[in-house]
């Protein structure tokens, strides 16, 4: 039954509306593809038998005619969102054992809307990570390999299970989240569809937290369409988060296939950076002749304060995580390790707990908020967070969307960036400007390098707008016509 | 050097993370090449520039001050590495 894990989610939903085959089936087929492809290391918890329970329960509820929008749907969970009773781990030693009480928000409406969980996918530890080499559970490797080459390449971070498994056709689509461009950049690495939504869209209660004000979840899916789906159960007020916005959700889908005739779409120069690949430029170029073909004015802005993104970044971000993960002491949940008193019980904990590049963001994060660096690190990073928000601002009055690559290479090795912090913090130098703005940006595969790795293209959205972003991505979507997949190898 | 062998350890300790003393010399390094990466943003000028803090311009949301959740010790000390009776062991503080 492979081809039941080919379709994409609209399909598996019209094909299960139609009553060409069930859930369970479907479920099963999807059970079966990703315990062949373990290999891959997508999956650190599959649960077969409650995705039969649930996918059961969606034919009973199909039979009555009560189907949600999602119904049967078996779909993929970043282990980053917490799971009633299905261990939650955030790919850490530190939560290695950790079984929550409660269900994510975002999880809770999938399930609402008739989802299946088939199991909890791999991540960089605590979602610090752009390549996925930082998860306690080993790294994804990515399904896609270059041209005549068996070198494993990584799938992208942090949401790199949700990337893969969504690429090798063992979900419909996956939860993921993105602080700096860890939805984005996976999409990209992978040949999948990939959005942020603005900042307060998705809840964040029961989100295993890394960077409060940056942190925001999305979909990782097949198609545009599928992630405007998925993307319109995810989302909604929440009162559990005082940042997520009480606002109604709209109908994402209706905007995909919507015309993108005289719509505005921003070039900005700065996103020409030093080094990039002729090929990220071409299919950039490519980018832009498509929507100018489908009627839209390509306006070529500055947004000047680009360069300084990442470095404000690695302040922010770091702070805030140390400030959540001050948690992680050791007696309330998670690992405890001994020590001769309560200091040295936390140290030794944490010490054992925290992989190396979580410990490193943490002590970053402790020193810019330390006496004496607090306003010439923290304060200053905010005031640059200020600038670059205004750029977007200012770029407003002139486009309606913003169109850029979304990763500076193709998907690397794995092992190739994983001694250099700086070179690995380079791969969101696209993608963290709109967390820190807050805007929405999604990522879609539009074309292939000379190896026949997949690259990706980035629209990026004004606040709330999401609906512009899906039909700009529609439209490059429907020009690109990219439907390459990656050999099965696995 | 910005950050020298004795900031890392102080800020190892601040940050309660026990760091053996043979990585103190590498994490020094590395900490040092991320600040000096991330000092260009003495660069921008941010004159007049207020901090932002929230992309939510939104203020915070008020509720009732009552209850909503509650009376289940036995979950809340579920995940605890130690306990006694629904109660978190933790190690003596006071003598």
């Amino acid at each position: 039954m492979s081809a039941l894990t080919k379709l994409t989610l609209k399909g598996a939903i019209d094909g299960l509306a139609a009553k060409e085959f069930t859930s369970v089936e479907l479920t099963q087929a999807h059970i079966d593809a990703v315990e062949a492809a373990r290999g891959l290391n997508a999956y650190i918890l599959e649960t077969p038998e409650q995705a039969l329970e649930m996918a059961a329960a969606s034919d009973e509820r199909r039979a009555k005619g009560e189907a949600g929008p999602l119904d049967g749907a078996p779909l993929g969970v970043k282990d980053l969102f917490c799971t009633k009773g299905v261990r939650t781990t955030a790919c850490s030693k530190i939560l290695e054992n950790f079984v929550p009480a409660y269900e994510s928000t975002v999880t809770s409406n999938l399930w609402r809307d008739g989802a299946v969980m088939l199991g909890k996918l791999n991540l960089d530890q605590f979602a610090m990570g752009s390549s996925n080499e930082t998860s306690y559970f080993g790294p994804v490797t990515n399904p896609w390999r270059a041209k005549d080459s068996n070198k494993a390449l990584t799938p992208g971070g942090s949401s790199g299970g949700s990337a893969a498994a969504v690429a090798a056709d063992l979900c419909l689509g996956a939860t993921a989240t993105d602080t700096g461009g860890s939805i984005r950049q996976p999409a990209a690495f992978t040949g999948t569809v990939g959005i942020k939504p603005t900042y307060g869209r998705c809840s964040r209660w029961g989100v295993v937290a890394f960077a409060s004000s940056l942190d925001q979840a999305g979909p990782i899916a097949k198609t545009v369409e599928d992630a405007a789906l998925l993307l319109n159960s995810m989302s909604g007020h929440d009162e559990k988060d005082s940042t997520s916005l009480d606002i109604a959700t709209p109908d994402f889908t209706q905007f995909v296939g919507k015309s993108v005739k005289g719509l505005r779409i921003g070039v900005p120069k700065e996103y020409r950076v030093d080094g990039m690949p002729a090929e990220i430029q071409k299919l950039w170029d490519d980018g832009v002749a498509w929507l100018k073909e489908a009627g839209c004015e390509i306006v070529e802005i500055s947004l000047p304060h680009t360069k300084y993104a990442l470095p404000a970044y690695y302040i922010v971000a770091p702070a805030e995580a140390s400030s959540n993960l001050a948690r992680y002491d050791g007696m309330r949940y998670g690992l405890r390790e001994e020590g001769a008193n309560l200091a040295e019980i936390y140290e030794n904990t944490r010490a054992a707990g925290f992989g190396d590049e979580v410990k490193r963001r943490i002590l970053i994060g402790t020193y810019v908020l330390s006496a004496g660096y607090y306003d010439a690190y923290y304060l200053k990073a905010l005031k640059v967070r200020r600038r670059i928000a205004e750029d977007f601002d200012n770029a407003w009055t002139k486009v309606d969307a913003i169109l850029t690559p979304t990763a500076p290479s193709a998907a690397f090795g794995l092992g190739e960036n994983s001694s250099d912090p700086i070179a690995m913090y380079l791969n969101d130098v696209f993608t963290v400007t709109t967390n820190l703005a807050g805007l929405p940006g999604l990522s879609l595969p539009a074309g292939l390098d000379a190896n026949g790795l997949p690259l990706g293209l980035q629209i990026i959205g004004k606040p709330l707008d999401e609906g512009t972003v899906f039909s700009v991505a529609g439209a490059i979507e429907k020009a690109a016509g990219f439907t390459a997949k990656a050999d099965k190898w696995w | 050097m910005a950050i020298d062998a004795a900031t890392v350890r102080k800020v190892a300790r601040l940050a309660r993370i026990a760091e053996p003393e043979e990585r103190i010399e590498a994490l020094t390094q590395e900490l040092n090449g991320i600040m000096t990466w991330i000092e260009q943003l003495a660069e921008v000028d941010t004159d007049g520039a207020e901090p932002l803090t929230s992309v939510v311009a939104a203020g915070l949301p008020l509720r009732d001050d009552v209850v909503t959740m509650g009376g289940e010790p036995e979950v809340v000390t579920g995940n605890a590495p130690k306990t006694v009776s629904n109660f978190f062991v933790v190690p003596k503080v006071v003598e």
